[in-house]
């Protein structure tokens, strides 16, 4: 483990320009490394917790604790639970102006752009910084409809009685280990309502940043599209890079009622020493779409399949998810779709990429339950594999118990073709340009239904993980 | 000075296998060449060599540009140079818009010398250029936005060609088989267009099957190829005998190149 650790000043080298942290002396609190009831009950007392949260943790741990490692998707033999710290405050109060942001953490997210995006095209901002929530923002006119915007511990805090209508209803501590991990020692995460017929113009986005050595994130995020409603929200992940590694997991669960639509863009940006370990799940009433937009790049270990349960008629579910792998880096990534009622429908778009040694893995799952006549669901999965240590596997699952549906799966493997570098070749570019063009090209169907911001920012990530990638 | 493609006694191999066995050629400026010959004598070999498509290896020879010898030059130095090849078969290259990657196109032919990262040639006037030949060429402005050739029709494609071409504006142009699949309206758009473009800057060889394609380019020198070697060398009027009489006559006259052209044949079969 390097000491002498670069100031907050320092980018560290390579393609990886979100590399650089913070000094943690300034810490407000800090839990010691590893888990148990210990930790968790302080997690809890800290928070000032209602006596049943406080339960609902503890029986998470013991769930945690009962479950084996999934042996399943990507290697999680080096992860090493007791070498975590699971909380971390930066900062004594969340601030409601930048000015209330402590000076370093402020500046961490001037370099990340978030109160420049805030100001030009957003509706709302959460910043969260290691465990807690740092800043927040939230429109004034969409305040007074009765929107909420705020962290999940202040929701908790500040509307008791919606939060425990919802909280742990769509994805139980029981769903998978990692669930259980992160219902035991949730902090920080968005909590949205959308009031009836209320619809949100601009996207609101929340901003999750990792800054110490071996810190675990878990985030946990509850969205709420009443009836008729429309939301956007979007994620933004970084982290600094180590030598060591850290841990994120998050739980997302979304309601949408009927005839609501709810929009997750997530650009994921990882560091290559972060285990990022999700569960994301929406579960859609009548006539309700929900939109999982999806970018992986960055982080040594990604496991995430957004998944969506059609609940009622009509119901309509998309994912759209691309995934770049680098080198020592494995994506392992797709999409879930339950098909629970009749008349409901889904598409699955996914696209990857592998380079440098990298590897991508589509793992996804369409379900047609009993009497949900009638549902359609496309899959299409394309994967590009740049050079020849690269590598890339599909895992499509598909149960159906019932006849009358259409499903259709197609997916597709290619390597950069010859014959393309060589067309673009010869009009002028170079290898490096011709292949950063091929593969921005590749993943264009994904790019042009992100805002335009992030459509930019997506690109640029892509080029810089291009960088190199040639000779 | 006016500038000078010289190919001078090239070999060129695919996989393990000779197929041009000696070519020379030398195109000015200004001048159109007709390149024929029977399928498999070796046209399209000559265009990819002359390109620079990494899988068509020279074994002996070289091509100059105005004395500089470009024989061990990537794709794209060349065309930085001035080469171009319009492609018998376009690629796709989905999600690419025909605008990006002509501004890219463009950009570097360009500033031969421009560094990577470097800025792109300013949008306006790009945009406007790009109009501009659009409409010369009786292409939809809808076009630009069209993921390059990806679902384009036969015609489409080939006319795409020609738009790259009046947008790169090279000194030496390869047209392979710009004309096969194409209707004859279709051709006749690209024969007129090509007529337009060429001129005293440019250098170009047709290769060509059809008589239509040289209608409005009237070629000065016509070469005929077989079994891997230019074999004649005459005017326009070798061109229109060919089309009339095939290549039976040519044969009788080289009957080396065509007893080679014979054994390719059967080593392939």
């Amino acid at each position: 483990m390097s000491t002498d650790a670069p100031s907050s000043s320092d980018i560290q080298p390579g393609a990886y320009q979100y590399g650089f942290h913070d000094s943690t002396e300034f810490y407000s609190f800090k839990s010691r490394k590893g888990l148990d009831e210990e930790i968790v009950s302080q997690i809890s007392a800290m928070k000032q917790e209602p006596e049943w949260m406080r339960d609902f943790r503890l029986q998470s741990l013991q769930i945690f604790e009962s479950r084996p490692m999934p042996d399943w998707g990507g290697d999680l033999g080096e992860l090493d639970f007791n070498d975590i710290y699971y909380y971390m405050k930066a900062a004594a109060e969340q601030g409601r102006s930048w000015d209330d942001v402590p000076d370093d953490i402020r500046k961490t997210y001037d370099r990340l752009g978030i109160p420049e995006a805030e100001k030009k095209y957003l509706a709302g901002v959460k910043a969260q910084y290691e465990s807690e929530v740092v800043y927040g923002s939230l429109r004034e006119d969409l305040e007074k409809q009765g929107v909420i915007f705020t962290d999940t511990d202040s929701a908790l805090r500040d509307h008791p009685e919606l939060f425990r209508e919802y909280f742990g209803t769509v994805i139980p501590s029981g769903d998978n280990k990692f669930a259980a991990l992160n219902s035991a020692v949730w902090s920080g995460g968005s909590f949205i309502y959308v009031p009836k017929g209320v619809a949100i113009d601009f996207p609101l986005q929340a901003y999750f940043r990792i800054n110490s050595q071996n810190m675990g994130q878990f985030e946990r995020t509850l969205i709420i599209v009443d009836e008729g409603a429309s939301v956007h929200y979007v994620e933004g992940c970084t982290a600094p890079t180590y030598s060591s590694d850290s841990l994120h997991s998050a739980v997302v669960e979304i309601i949408v009622k009927r005839g609501a639509r709810c929009r997750y863009t997530t650009i994921q940006n990882w560091s290559n020493n972060v285990y990022n370990l999700v569960t994301k799940r929406a579960m859609v009433m009548a006539d309700g779409l929900m939109e999982w937009i999806d970018g992986n790049l960055g982080s040594r270990l990604t496991m995430k399949y957004p998944a969506i349960w059609l609940m009622e008629p009509g119901a309509r579910g998309e994912t759209l998810s691309i995934a770049f792998a680098g080198e020592s880096q494995h994506q392992d990534a797709g999409a879930k779709m339950v098909h629970c009622a009749p008349n409901t429908s889904s598409r699955i778009i996914s696209k990857s990429i592998s380079r440098g040694g990298g590897r991508s893995s589509y793992r996804g799952l369409v379900k047609v339950q009993k009497n949900a006549e009638n549902c359609r669901s496309n899959v299409v999965c394309d994967a590009l594999i740049l050079d020849s240590e690269s590598r890339s596997d599909t895992y499509p699952y598909i149960e159906v118990e019932e006849e009358n549906v259409a499903i259709e799966h197609e997916a597709s493997v290619s390597r950069i073709a010859e014959e393309q570098l060589f067309y673009l070749m010869s009009r002028g570019m170079s290898e490096a340009e011709a292949s950063a063009m091929i593969v921005t090209g590749f993943v264009e169907p994904l790019v042009k239904e992100l805002p335009m911001e992030y459509a930019v920012e997506l690109n640029r990530l892509i080029e810089l993980q291009m960088e190199g990638s040639v000779g | 000075m006016s500038s000078v493609l010289k190919v001078s006694d090239l070999h060129v191999s695919v996989g393990e296998t000779p197929i041009l066995k000696g070519v020379n050629l030398e195109i000015g400026q200004g001048e159109i060449h007709a390149l024929m010959g029977p399928n498999g004598s070796g046209k399209s070999t000559l265009a990819y060599a002359l390109a620079g498509h990494p899988n068509y290896s020279v074994t002996g020879g070289t091509i100059e540009v105005d004395g500089v010898n470009i024989t061990e030059m990537e794709a794209d130095e060349r065309a930085r140079l001035g080469m171009f090849l319009a492609f018998q078969y376009p690629v796709v290259i989905p999600g690419v818009k025909v605008a990006d990657f002509l501004r890219h196109a463009v950009t570097n032919v360009r500033n031969p010398d421009r560094k990577e990262g470097e800025g792109l040639i300013g949008m306006r006037e790009f945009r406007k250029e790009l109009r501009s030949r659009m409409t010369e060429l009786g292409m939809d402005h809808e076009f630009a936005r069209r993921y390059l050739n990806d679902g384009f029709s036969g015609g489409e494609k080939k006319r795409m060609e020609i738009l790259q071409l009046a947008m790169l504006q090279p000194r030496f142009a390869i047209l392979d088989e710009t004309d096969s699949g194409l209707d004859s309206d279709a051709v006749r758009v690209v024969s007129e267009g090509l007529a337009r473009l060429s001129g005293p800057q440019m250098g170009v060889l047709i290769i060509t099957h059809h008589e239509r394609l040289l209608e409005f380019n009237t070629p000065q020198f016509t070469h005929v190829m077989l079994g891997g070697r230019i074999v004649e060398t005459g005017d326009a009027a070798l061109a229109n005998e060919l089309h009339s009489n095939g290549y039976a006559e040519v044969r009788k006259r080289h009957p080396q190149a065509a007893a080679e052209e014979a054994a390719a044949e059967e080593a392939l079969a």
